[in-house]
């Protein structure tokens, strides 16, 4: 016996066995509760509610059957932290330290509805007692974030009871390395991390290269600014990316894994890291797996903090202790990859379909999606949202059921003005797009791309030129500097956006930055090179008039860019406090008791302070 | 033998002496003195039979190592699509005005070593500042201010070596 309480798993029909062993274990009317510590919900305290209702259940004491679970990211993060009851799928939301104590007495113990814990839709007022009622979840459809939410991701004999593993017992006692393949072809599944490659086709040419050994890499540097899918997988359901892996080990003929997570994500590594020892105990991970001649090993390693990471050939460079510059792919990595040995490379999500498309069947994932675009896709909604949070939607909804139904809309009766995917290789969507399907090669027609599921959204408070100057911005401090086009274009493109958004904008700029991205798209070796102008492009396309506003109004229609708009004060609304006077740096406003305040345009330096202060937000932008 | 030398023998032999892990031999390295000291790296160079300017290679392109001790609170702020969109382009400049310090840099008084990181995935919260590895959700430059003046006037600081 081991810490686990079990000992290591001899065959694949121990491994069928051990679901039922650990439901017998506990009756079927056990209660638990929920508590998602996901970035979102940690952040707002979920860890200390945690330890309160493990408290709680431990004084409870032994006769009374529940458990208390840390989970990961249930996706309404705005409404964190979450914690849900079972059986009931009661679903309270905003909880506080002081909450626990009665969610425990009242719905654990005593089976009754905290009401003022549950979600109330903001549209109709009405209450929601499950999880299903609530429209964030109704309409969307969770594969790779099935068990989310569900299992204690620090505990393997949670996902084996939940069926985990059984797609590799599927696999090892059943399948072929070629009939894996094959039925991942059948599922039509292409690449989550963005490029949208056909997994299949990659792991079969992985297959059939000639050189030995081979391996198989997770990508797990989510580097896209506002995407935190992978994280979520990566935290809460950490097995569904390592029966992945393994799945695609064994079809492709690997007997080496690798994980390459961000530096930033520091609690992915550790339930990683946690994850795969429990998997080497049960002896899911090791020499002869389950008793077969299956041999693999996983290990993990961090990345530096470098966005060009997430690109394969630069992501082996840095496994192999280099710095991360990206080469040219004429040779492509599924034959010279990692120590130019055949290397194939998915991303966390990719792999974490793997196991459902096994157990469930090529067919049944083909049967949802678009004809091109199979499956699921993970976003996160982000930005100036109602729902933040993180979705799963199947591929061919559109943007504004994304948008409205799923999200709830812009707060604060804004207008919205745009949606941002596909990352820095990504571009903005406008209004007049939304009804467009989410799928690959709908979102590249529209300028921006699928990418790994940040979902952006923007309000009309947001310059649109101010959005393309930032992701360039990025991607000059991000550019590796080995190719001179992404180097120097993006430095270039840097300027002149910088010199558009402080008024210095001249005629032609706009046509001079749709040259350098002829240039990038032509010329740059890798992919985060090519798509760098796809930000200024895509808001070139729709949103030209706020070029043209800068440039020749010298005016930034958001009423964003410093010294391109004025503050003024609204007669109407000064009640004459005398807040913006006392605050303000310049002493640049004027005005005695009961006369409304006036700001001397000569005077002010625009810095926003008696904008932020107002009370009455008399202060107006024009 | 030299303590350095201690140090990296003890780091590589976590690796087997696999040249190829050479990041994580310097991430450990940086974990176990806060920074990438100089006579440490030589010695790592020496001991993996490796080119000390790959050592420095690697160091200066990947954002997370760092040549210079650090101060004694670790100050990061996420620069991210959605916390810059609500506001964490002036909340950068509000810290680096009011503390005179550079993103990457550490204050004169080595209270806090400042950086403005890509993201760090909890947009639904943005935007993020973390303090020691704390988070601080919906900031606000007025805010931010605040936590680091609470830092400055913590009893408990004490400067690390």
């Amino acid at each position: 016996m081991t810490l686990l309480g079990h000992s290591r798993l001899g065959s694949i029909a121990e491994l069928e066995r051990m679901p039922e062993e650990l439901l017998s274990l506990r009756p079927a009317s056990a209660k638990s509760v929920h508590v998602c510590t996901g970035p979102g919900c940690a952040v707002k305290g979920a860890v200390r509610l945690y330890e309160l209702f493990c408290m709680a259940v431990k004084n409870a004491g032994a006769d009374v059957e529940i458990q208390a679970k840390g989970v990961g990211c249930h996706g309404l993060c705005e409404y964190g932290p979450i914690v849900l009851v079972q059986p009931g799928d009661i679903f309270y939301q905003r909880v506080e330290e002081p909450d626990v104590a009665e969610i425990f007495r009242e719905t654990i113990l005593g089976g009754r509805l905290v009401d003022r814990l549950l979600y109330q839709n903001p549209s109709t007022g009405q209450k929601a007692d499950t999880v299903d009622e609530i429209p964030f979840y109704k309409v969307q459809q969770r594969i790779a974030l099935a068990h989310n939410g569900l299992i204690d991701p620090t505990k393997i004999t949670d996902y084996i009871a939940q069926g985990g593993y059984s797609a590799l017992a599927k696999v090892l006692s059943l399948m072929t390395p070629e009939e894996v393949i094959s039925e991942v072809e059948i599922a039509g599944l292409r690449g989550r991390g963005g490029g949208g490659f056909p997994t299949a086709r990659k792991w079969r040419s992985c297959r059939q290269a000639e050189a030995s050994p081979k391996y198989v890499i997770c990508n797990g540097d989510e580097g896209d600014p506002g995407a935190f899918m992978d994280r979520a997988i990566m935290e809460g359901n950490p097995h569904s990316v390592i029966e992945g892996i393994l799945i695609g080990a064994y079809a492709i003929g690997s007997e080496q894994g690798y994980i390459y997570v961000r530096n930033e994500y520091p609690l992915s590594v550790e339930r990683l890291k946690e994850a795969i020892e429990q998997a080497r105990e049960l002896g899911l991970l090791g020499e002869n797996i389950l008793g077969t001649s299956f041999s693999f090993n996983i290990r993990i390693n961090r990345g530096g903090g470098a966005f060009v990471c997430g690109e394969s050939t630069a992501l082996m460079a840095s496994l192999e202790g280099r710095p991360g510059e990206p080469r040219a792919k004429y040779v492509h990595t599924v034959e010279s990859g990692l120590w130019e040995k055949p290397t194939n490379l998915n991303n966390v999500e990719t792999w974490a379909n793997v196991p459902h498309i096994i157990n469930r069947g090529g067919k049944w994932f083909a049967g949802i999606g678009t004809e091109k675009s199979k499956g699921t896709k993970v976003f996160s909604l982000v930005g100036k949202i109602r729902n933040s949070g993180l979705v799963e939607v199947p591929m061919g909804i559109s943007l504004r059921r994304i948008i409205d139904e799923i999200g709830g809309g812009v707060p604060d009766g804004k207008r919205f003005k745009a949606v941002q995917t596909g990352g820095p290789s990504g571009g903005c969507i406008p209004a007049e797009h939304l009804d467009a399907r989410v799928d690959f090669d709908e979102l590249t027609k529209l300028g921006s791309m699928m990418g790994s599921g940040g979902m952006i959204v923007m309000d009309e408070d947001t310059c649109m030129v101010n959005v393309a100057k930032y992701f360039t911005n990025f991607l000059q401090n991000e550019s590796c500097g080995k190719c001179t086009t992404c180097r120097e274009a993006l430095a270039q493109m840097m300027y002149i956006l910088d010199r558009i958004t402080k008024g210095q904008g001249e005629v032609g700029d706009v046509e001079e930055l749709g040259n350098l991205a002829v240039l990038l798209e032509g010329t740059a070796l890798c992919a985060l090179g090519k798509t760098a102008a796809n930000p200024v492009m895509s808001t070139i396309r729709y949103f030209r008039d706020e070029y043209d506003a800068h440039i020749l109004d010298k005016r930034c229609p958001a009423k964003e860019c410093r010294g391109l708009f004025r503050y003024e004060i609204d007669p109407e609304a000064c009640k004459a406090c005398g807040i913006c006077l006392k605050s303000c740096p310049a002493d640049a406003i004027t005005g005695e008791k009961k006369v409304p305040h006036v700001i001397d345009q000569d005077k002010c330096t625009l810095c926003g302070i008696c904008w932020e202060k107002c009370p009455f937000t008399a202060v107006l932008k024009v | 033998m030299a303590d350095e030398d201690k140090l990296i023998e003890q780091i590589i032999s976590r690796y087997d002496g696999d040249a190829g892990m050479l990041i994580p031999m310097m991430q450990d390295l940086q974990s176990e003195c806060g920074y990438l000291p100089p006579d440490h790296l030589r010695s790592l160079a020496k001991q993996l039979e490796v080119p000390l300017s790959r050592l420095f290679a690697v160091a200066t392109f990947y954002a997370s190592f760092r040549l210079a001790p650090k101060g004694a609170h670790d100050v990061t702020l996420c620069m991210g699509t959605v916390c810059f969109l609500k506001g964490a382009g002036a909340i950068s400049e509000a810290i680096c005005k009011e503390f005179r310090v550079e993103p990457g840099g550490t204050t004169r008084d080595r209270l806090f070593t400042f950086q403005a990181v890509n993201c760090i995935g909890a947009c639904a919260v943005a935007p993020v500042m973390l303090v020691d590895g704390k988070y601080y959700d919906g900031v606000t430059p007025a805010a931010a201010l605040e936590i680091l003046y609470g830092l400055a006037k913590d009893k408990t600081t004490v400067e690390k070596e």
